[in-house]
């Protein structure tokens, strides 16, 4: 088990043809994950090839949709066509939708955050998922990347990571790398992101793979403190946590647009505490939140 | 990017929004000018980004041209908490019968915009919002929609606009929501909104944020609006090439790749520092993904030309980034710098190809650098250094 993302999961490449497309898709192909075609308006009808595989190309997202059963789409595209790229996925009421480029105008990642909330099945439930702007995008070891993880950090195993930040994800992947990952999933950096800390620890939570769960947190925003009030009143299983920047000085955007502290508010202490108080073990430095992981996951 | 007073203003103008006379001045001089041209009273009010002008003493009344001249000399040169004044709007003189708020801004948590509004304002909106939280109407706006004139309505109805003046305030509203929108402003922010004794509605002092990933992306006009003479030397430079440098108060320079990763590194090093003398760290430097010998050439330049900087803590995790590419990215830079690069480098790599960097490092085998195990033992020794040549 994982959470969003499996070994069965249809992916296409929207931006297969691109740079990063072009080297992140021979990545993800390594890693098991099942690459069933790409997205270029331009270069319909052709294909790519990586290794032995020969990957379509379709004009659109919903030809692609049609044609391989796709279920999850990747989004390679540079920011400024960002927008429309995840409208055309979302339209095309594709499951899953990572956005891996940087650099996305907020005011385009609240559009179409809105048009994928508007869209609902039957059930009422939201068709779909987005992770992402500027983020790593899901790995689940051993089974699929839709992302720019690197595969070979560690493998399969019983803990959940969910982080705002991607070289920060793979140095908790590393220093636990004995231990292994049921599923880690960058959520990114910006203001405005598709799925939560909030969300990732509710799956988390309902999958029976993962034992034990850590959430990397940085400043800026609340994101952290909503996340320490759900845990507290939702998961039961052990939470450990960091959040990079404390020594952050006011006023100064330190690389992520959404990491800012203003005021007194979004400091990595009042993320501290307020984890703290919701019974998570949070560390000071990479290292010593992979050992209080360590210790809860001894004690399970 | 936070706009000053007097761009925000100009920005309200160029949207319709309406506005007074107001002119940016650097000068006791230009000020007597601008207050010429204006005619009658005028306010000169301090350009700075921060609240809290008028209590400092940064806003003054001024009935002749003379008097703005005076205001001016004692305004320009003026510290604001921590901001440094050095130029001045002249702003029209307003005949305010009311004072309102109104704000537009983008909300993190509910991932779509906030319309808040009141037709008491004038005073800071927090104290507002804590003291009497009715009197603030919070409307929510949805971003595939904005504030057209049915949400406009129900702003001015919900903050308890009288009747006769609903209509006035509510087309106002829809100009500074295309402000928002045109611009890719994360913030605008009108505080006080007033009506004036003629009955006309006017946006008397305006603050507007606007989003840098847009101004980049589709807005090139606004570059003019970055407030080049304030930025750090420093800063500058990094910026022109292309680098994401923050300038801190510190002994130890940073550089590593990936936000999150670069802000740990920071927090690191702080926490060995207190073992050491308390050095700091000097910078955040992310050098992204694509670590070539150049970027990592400019990151280096730039650190190294801070003459606070004793020591230089390079932590790399390789995740698609190669470490033998950022390990030939530093000797490469060693060696492009010369006699230049005169400070101790430790360097921390891990991650993809990591044998072959430090490999690398090893075989370069250069007196400046020392290599480090793990990202602990690095910012240790880091701080070390830079302790040992304060």
């Amino acid at each position: 088990m994982s959470i969003y993302l499996n070994k069965d999961s249809k992916v296409i490449v929207q931006g297969i043809t691109g740079g990063e497309g072009t080297k992140h898709t021979a990545l993800m192909l390594k890693a098991g994950t099942n690459i069933v075609g790409g997205v270029n308006a331009r270069k319909a009808g052709t294909t790519v090839t990586h290794g032995d595989k020969e990957i379509k190309v379709f004009g659109t997202v919903a030809e692609a949709k049609a044609e391989t059963g796709a279920d999850v789409s990747i989004v390679f595209v540079p920011p400024k066509f960002t927008k429309d790229a995840v409208i055309e996925a979302i339209e095309a009421e594709v499951g899953l939708v990572v956005v891996i480029t940087e650099g996305v105008p907020v005011q385009d990642s609240a559009e179409f955050w809105a048009l994928a909330q508007s869209k609902v099945d039957a059930d009422g439930n939201q068709i779909t998922r987005i992770i992402g702007p500027n983020c790593p995008g899901i790995i689940t070891p051993g089974e699929a990347l839709v992302g720019i993880t690197p595969n070979n950090i560690t493998g399969k195993g019983p803990i959940g990571l969910v982080s705002k930040s991607g070289t920060l994800t793979y140095q908790m992947m590393y220093e636990l790398r004995d231990l292994g990952f049921s599923t880690a999933i960058g959520i990114g950096g910006d203001p405005v992101i598709g799925t939560t800390h909030i969300d990732a620890l509710a799956a988390f939570e309902a999958d029976p793979e993962t034992k034990a769960i850590v959430m990397i947190g940085e400043i800026g925003g609340d994101a952290e403190e909503r996340a320490a009030d759900y845990i507290k009143a939702n998961v039961t299983k052990p939470v450990v946590g960091y959040v990079a920047g404390f020594t952050a000085p006011e006023g100064k955007t330190m690389g992520h647009a959404g990491a800012i502290v203003s005021g007194s508010a979004g400091t990595a202490q009042a993320k501290k505490e307020a984890l703290e108080a919701a019974g998570v073990k949070v560390g000071k430095t990479p290292s010593e939140t992979a050992r209080l992981l360590r210790e809860v996951f001894a004690a399970l | 990017m936070d706009l000053y007073e007097y761009q925000a203003r100009d920005l309200f103008e160029a949207h319709g929004v309406p506005v007074l006379a107001g002119i940016v001045a650097y000068t006791p001089e230009e000020a007597k000018a601008a207050a010429e041209k204006i005619g009658g009273v005028v306010v000169v009010k301090a350009q700075v980004k921060v609240g809290g002008r008028g209590k400092a003493g940064g806003v003054k009344v001024a009935k002749t041209a003379d008097e703005a001249f005076e205001h001016a000399t004692n305004i320009l040169g003026m510290d604001i908490k921590g901001h440094t004044v050095n130029k001045v709007m002249i702003a029209q003189g307003a005949d305010i019968a009311e004072e309102f708020y109104f704000s537009v801004l983008l909300d993190r948590a509910n991932r779509n915009y906030l319309a808040m509004c009141s037709v008491e304002g004038g005073m800071e909106i927090e104290q507002l919002a804590e003291e009497r939280p009715e009197a603030l109407a919070r409307v929510a706006v949805d971003p595939l929609v904005g504030i057209d004139a049915a949400k406009a309505a129900e702003i001015v109805a919900e903050a308890g606009f009288p009747e006769e003046l609903r209509g006035k305030v509510a087309e106002t509203l829809q100009k500074l929501w295309t402000v928002f929108k045109e611009e890719d402003a994360t913030l605008v922010e009108v505080n006080p909104l007033v009506k004036t004794g003629a009955g006309d509605i006017v946006a008397l002092d305006g603050k507007v944020s606007l989003d840098d990933n847009a101004s980049e992306v589709r807005h090139p006009a606004h570059e003019e609006l970055e407030d080049k003479a304030v930025a750090d030397p420093l800063e500058a430079k990094a910026k022109a090439m292309g680098l994401n440098y923050v300038k801190l108060d510190g002994q130890i320079g940073i550089i590593g790749n990936g936000a999150g990763l670069v802000m740990s590194t920071l927090d690191v090093v702080a926490y060995a520092g207190e073992n050491h003398g308390d050095v700091k760290p000097a910078n955040f430097l992310d050098i992204g993904g694509g670590a070539s010998a150049e970027v990592m050439a400019n990151g280096l330049d730039v650190i190294l030309n801070d003459p606070q900087v004793k020591s230089v803590f390079v932590n790399v995790f390789g995740g698609i980034t190669a470490c033998d590419a950022v390990a030939n990215g530093i000797v490469g830079a060693l060696n492009t710098l010369g006699d230049s690069a005169n400070k101790p480098l430790v360097v921390r790599l891990d991650g993809n190809k990591v044998e072959e960097g430090r490999a690398i490092l090893a075989e370069a085998n250069h007196p400046l650098v020392t290599l480090a195990a793990t990202m602990d033992e690095g910012a240790d020794k880091a701080a070390e250094l830079a302790n040992a040549a304060k």
